[in-house]
């Protein structure tokens, strides 16, 4: 098969695709490194290497052409996706597992690029949450609230030789979703809360500027045409809508829309994660519905989920429902009179 | 009068391949040299091929029809010069397949004598009757589906009552890239092809007329409306010069008509069923020398660029090889890589350059590695949407390519793959550089292929069943002749010994066969009382008998010679 068209479309790739959203990220890293220290670097160095050598690994064993396939940079998306939602300074065998859960079991397993139904990067993240509760949670604290800031070499002291000189309770502080949940447990008025140290102007303290760059990152792929505007704003859109209606039914038990919008991962899900084509919803009426699902999803396990949030398992659960929405969802077709919603 | 005001209706999708046009549209149109010898496809039309009228060995002239129309869907194909039938024989033709198809090789006599072209008294003329002179002077759509254009231009094609046509469309879009053949004919020729617009209009019997140009250009665009106040020639209806965005495939039928009107053509039917016809800018030319010249289409006007010494458009005679083409614009460069027939989004590659150019035929890029660099490997579909934001048609191509790669041809089809036009534009923006076209081709000849083995073997088993129950039909007509029969017989039986009784003649022939068998049975009892075996020697001939006994003799000879071996009888 070779006809027409003889000619494509220039600078369009895969690995095109997947440098430009590499690239949105590089804000968020940056002021990730600002305000939590070097450990950023690390993770992502190590989530890179496990995820290119465990990627290698499984496309030899399936005899697939290692070259074309490393190359479009699916891996390395998956890795900075994953370092992204993990702790830093966590130890180096939890980015192994955790690579290994999304490269081999989500990705290769499945078939490879553009095969798997669930994101890589979350299944990774869910297995760790699930399996490894205590190191998962163990976040640095942000610069300034925490009695010491980790240089680059002590981030990789820690990483590799675990917890030395540095007593973990020097650099970690429990996350703002983490200290809502557990103060209000204890039945805090939200005032007093949100006035404790891990909580910053709207969201989380330092959270709430890299999700600030997410957001600035998630409109220069939108400006690439790299994702389309369905999934961000059906996402945060539906975060805002169920986190008021909570909030507007009561101010003292939950926190505002804002805050949602601007702590744990809820950016970096709505222009990153919710957004991978692989997995998501494919039809722009299918893409406002399955991200709907997933932000709303989001609001009701931070509220009375068990974890502190829920992006991961919110994006996971849309994403079983990605296919059964897409079949229902089909668009008009130029010259039929309906969308021929009904797949046979 | 300006057109300013009309609304554009912007179409889904679409995409800007670079154009390339600048490579061609700079020069005009030129000639082309008297060639010794050319191929006339009889098929160059949708619907029958011509039927040759010729025979080799005849003299032609330039313009007299060579093969004529055989049916409804076909048009007639005429002698681009003056010169001898040398064969008609099946020659290499522009197609994707590469296979040859019968074409009249016409050996040139140099001369290029003409038959006297009879301009048409088109306003007096029966309006059926004129549009079987167009069809016999081998008229088809220009833009490269090349339907024979009579039938278009009958009022009465509209398959819908409620639905006469009410919109005349000039596609001037020329939507392709590398292409300029439209351009350079609307630049050079707008009165010719506004007097062609009048024609069409006014036998249509349409109330508007709508050109419609890309915005890329302006000197065409100028050129029809000016054109269009100078044209003395009598309207019917308003023509209107409209320039539409330049975006691929703004040029498609469907969409050149969406983006003037607004109107949809509903999927599997024609723009005549929303009351619009739609013709190429080059068939409305073609249809002005044949209505106000008498001329039939004997030459169309070829782009030829790419990897050429000297790109621009000729004004070929149907029937030109393409090499004859490729020499007048320079030669092939160093370094060319085969030819494409058509636009880089829809076009073929060129199996064989002595094909000859054809109605069809609207441009040759001669391709070369930069110009179009082999693609690359295809990765697997990342489902990004690329291709579906980028259908003209709002399809889903990659959920198409899915079933289509999976060979689940049934789910392809309840994607709307025979809604797709092949535009390519999925495939021209697909990051995994997924051939996805081809895959929709491949999944519709299959589909056709399966439908045609499905008539085959329904028809097979149609025949079957039919043989089947024609052999237990004459077996049960067999046995009921045969029933029939031996009741008949049956009946003749019992009513037999009735008759018997009373035949004298018949009772005296059993008594005389009652006693000659009773005498043969006493006659055996005796011999039997004697006893001596009968032996079937009585009533001989004395030769024979005598023959007898002497073996008789002989055998009690050699019996008593054996007697103390043997107990004899």
């Amino acid at each position: 098969m070779n006809g027409s068209p003889f000619t494509l479309l220039a600078n369009n790739s895969v690995s095109a695709v997947m440098l430009k959203v590499m690239a949105a990220l590089i804000p968020a890293i940056i002021a990730h490194a600002w305000f939590y220290g070097p450990g950023i670097w690390v993770s992502l160095l190590l989530c890179s290497l496990f995820g290119i050598v465990l990627e290698s690994l499984l496309l030899l064993l399936r005899g697939m052409p290692l070259g074309p396939f490393l190359k479009d940079g699916s891996v390395l998306v998956t890795a900075w996706l994953l370092a992204f939602s993990m702790p830093t300074l966590a130890p180096w065998w939890l980015y192994l597992v955790g690579m290994l859960f999304a490269v081999v079991v989500a990705k290769q397993l499945y078939g490879g690029l553009g095969q798997n139904l669930f994101n890589p990067a979350m299944v990774g993240y869910a297995a760790l949450i699930v399996s490894f509760p205590m190191q998962m949670t163990q976040w640095p604290g942000p610069i300034g609230l925490v009695d010491h800031t980790i240089s680059l070499g002590e981030a990789f002291d820690l990483v590799f030789a675990g917890q030395g000189a540095v007593s973990p309770d020097a650099y970690t502080a429990a996350t703002a979703l983490d200290t809502l949940k557990t103060q209000l447990r204890l039945d805090k008025p939200m005032a007093d809360i949100l006035a404790l140290p891990a909580f910053g102007w709207v969201g989380a303290r330092g959270q709430e500027i890299i999700a600030l760059m997410m957001l600035f990152g998630g409109l220069l792929l939108l400006a690439n045409r790299v994702i389309t505007w369905h999934i961000p704003t059906a996402f945060l859109g539906a975060i805002v809508l169920t986190a008021g209606l909570l909030y507007l039914l009561d101010p003292g038990a939950h926190a505002s829309p804002l805050f949602h919008l601007f702590s744990g991962s809820a950016m970096l899900g709505a222009f990153f994660i919710a957004t991978d084509p692989v997995t998501a919803a494919s039809t722009p009426r299918g893409k406002l519905i399955y991200a709907g699902l997933a932000g709303m999803l989001v609001v009701l396990i931070r509220n009375y989920g068990s974890y502190p949030d829920g992006v991961a398992f919110s994006i996971l659960l849309a994403n079983v429902a990605a296919p059964f929405i897409d079949t229902y969802t089909q668009p008009r077709v130029f010259g039929h009179q309906t969308g021929n919603g009904k797949k046979p | 009068m300006s057109p300013l005001h009309r609304p554009i209706h912007r179409f889904h999708g679409g995409v800007h391949p670079d154009d390339h046009k600048a490579a061609s549209s700079g020069t005009p149109i030129r000639a082309m040299p008297l060639l010794p010898r050319y191929l006339v496809p009889l098929r160059q039309h949708i619907g029958t091929p011509a039927r040759p009228v010729v025979q080799v060995g005849d003299t032609v002239l330039r313009g007299q029809m060579i093969g004529s129309a055989e049916g409804y869907v076909s048009t007639a194909v005429h002698a681009p010069t003056s010169g001898r039938v040398v064969a008609i024989e099946p020659r290499a033709v522009p197609h994707p397949s590469g296979l040859f198809d019968m074409a009249i090789v016409i050996e040139s006599d140099g001369l290029d004598r003409a038959v006297e072209f009879q301009p048409l008294d088109w306003q007096n003329t029966d309006p059926s009757a004129l549009r079987n002179r167009i069809r016999d002077l081998g008229l088809a759509g220009l833009g490269g589906a090349v339907f024979p254009s009579y039938i278009k231009l009958n009022p009465g094609v509209a398959r819908q009552a409620p639905s006469p046509i009410h919109t005349l469309i000039l596609n001037g879009a020329e939507c392709e890239p590398w292409i300029t053949c439209d351009d350079r004919l609307m630049r050079e020729r707008a009165r010719q092809v506004m007097e062609g617009a009048r024609i069409m209009a006014r036998m249509l019997g349409v109330k508007s007329t709508l050109i419609g140009v890309e915005d890329n250009k302006p000197e065409a665009i100028a050129a029809l409306n000016q054109a269009r106040l100078d044209s003395d020639l009598e309207v019917a209806g308003d023509v209107e010069v409209v320039a539409v965005p330049t975006l691929y495939p703004g040029g498609g039928g469907k969409q050149l008509a969406y983006t003037l009107t607004g109107l949809e053509v509903p999927a599997g039917g024609l723009s005549t069923d929303v009351g619009i016809q739609v013709f190429n800018v080059g068939t409305a030319y073609g249809l002005r020398q044949a209505v106000l010249g008498g001329e039939p289409l004997i030459s169309r006007i070829v782009t030829v660029t790419g990897h050429v010494a000297r790109p621009g458009n000729f004004e070929v005679r149907i029937g030109t090889p393409v090499s004859d083409l490729l020499e007048a614009a320079g030669g092939r460069l160093a370094d060319a890589c085969g030819e494409i027939v058509g636009g880089p989004m829809m076009g073929f590659d060129l199996m064989d350059l002595a094909a000859p150019v054809t109605k069809a035929v609207n441009c040759i890029i001669v391709k070369s590695p930069t110009l179009f660099p082999p693609k690359p490997l295809a990765l697997p579909c990342i489902r990004c949407g690329a291709c579906a934001r980028a259908c003209p048609v709002e399809l889903q191509p990659f959920e198409m390519y899915w079933f289509s790669r999976a060979k689940d041809f049934g789910k392809v089809q309840g994607f709307n793959l025979f809604d797709c036009i092949e535009c390519g534009c999925c495939s021209f923006v697909c990051p995994s550089h997924i051939p996805l076209v081809d895959y929709f081709r491949f999944a519709k000849s299959e589909i056709w292929e399966r439908e045609r083995e499905k008539q085959a073997s329904d028809q097979a088993r149609i025949r079957h069943e039919f043989k089947a129950f024609r052999l237990e039909r004459e077996k049960q007509e067999k046995a009921e002749k045969f029933a029939k029969a031996a009741a008949e017989n049956k009946a003749k039986t019992a009513a037999a010994p009735a008759d018997k009784a009373e035949d004298p003649e018949a009772a005296r022939k059993k008594a005389i066969l009652d006693a000659a068998l009773a005498r043969a049975q006493k006659a055996k009892e005796e011999m039997a009382a004697a006893g001596v075996a009968p032996k079937n020697t009585d009533n001989l001939p004395p030769r024979v008998e005598r023959e007898i006994a002497e073996i008789e003799a002989r055998r009690e000879k050699t019996e008593s010679c054996q007697d103390g071996v043997r107990t004899g009888p």
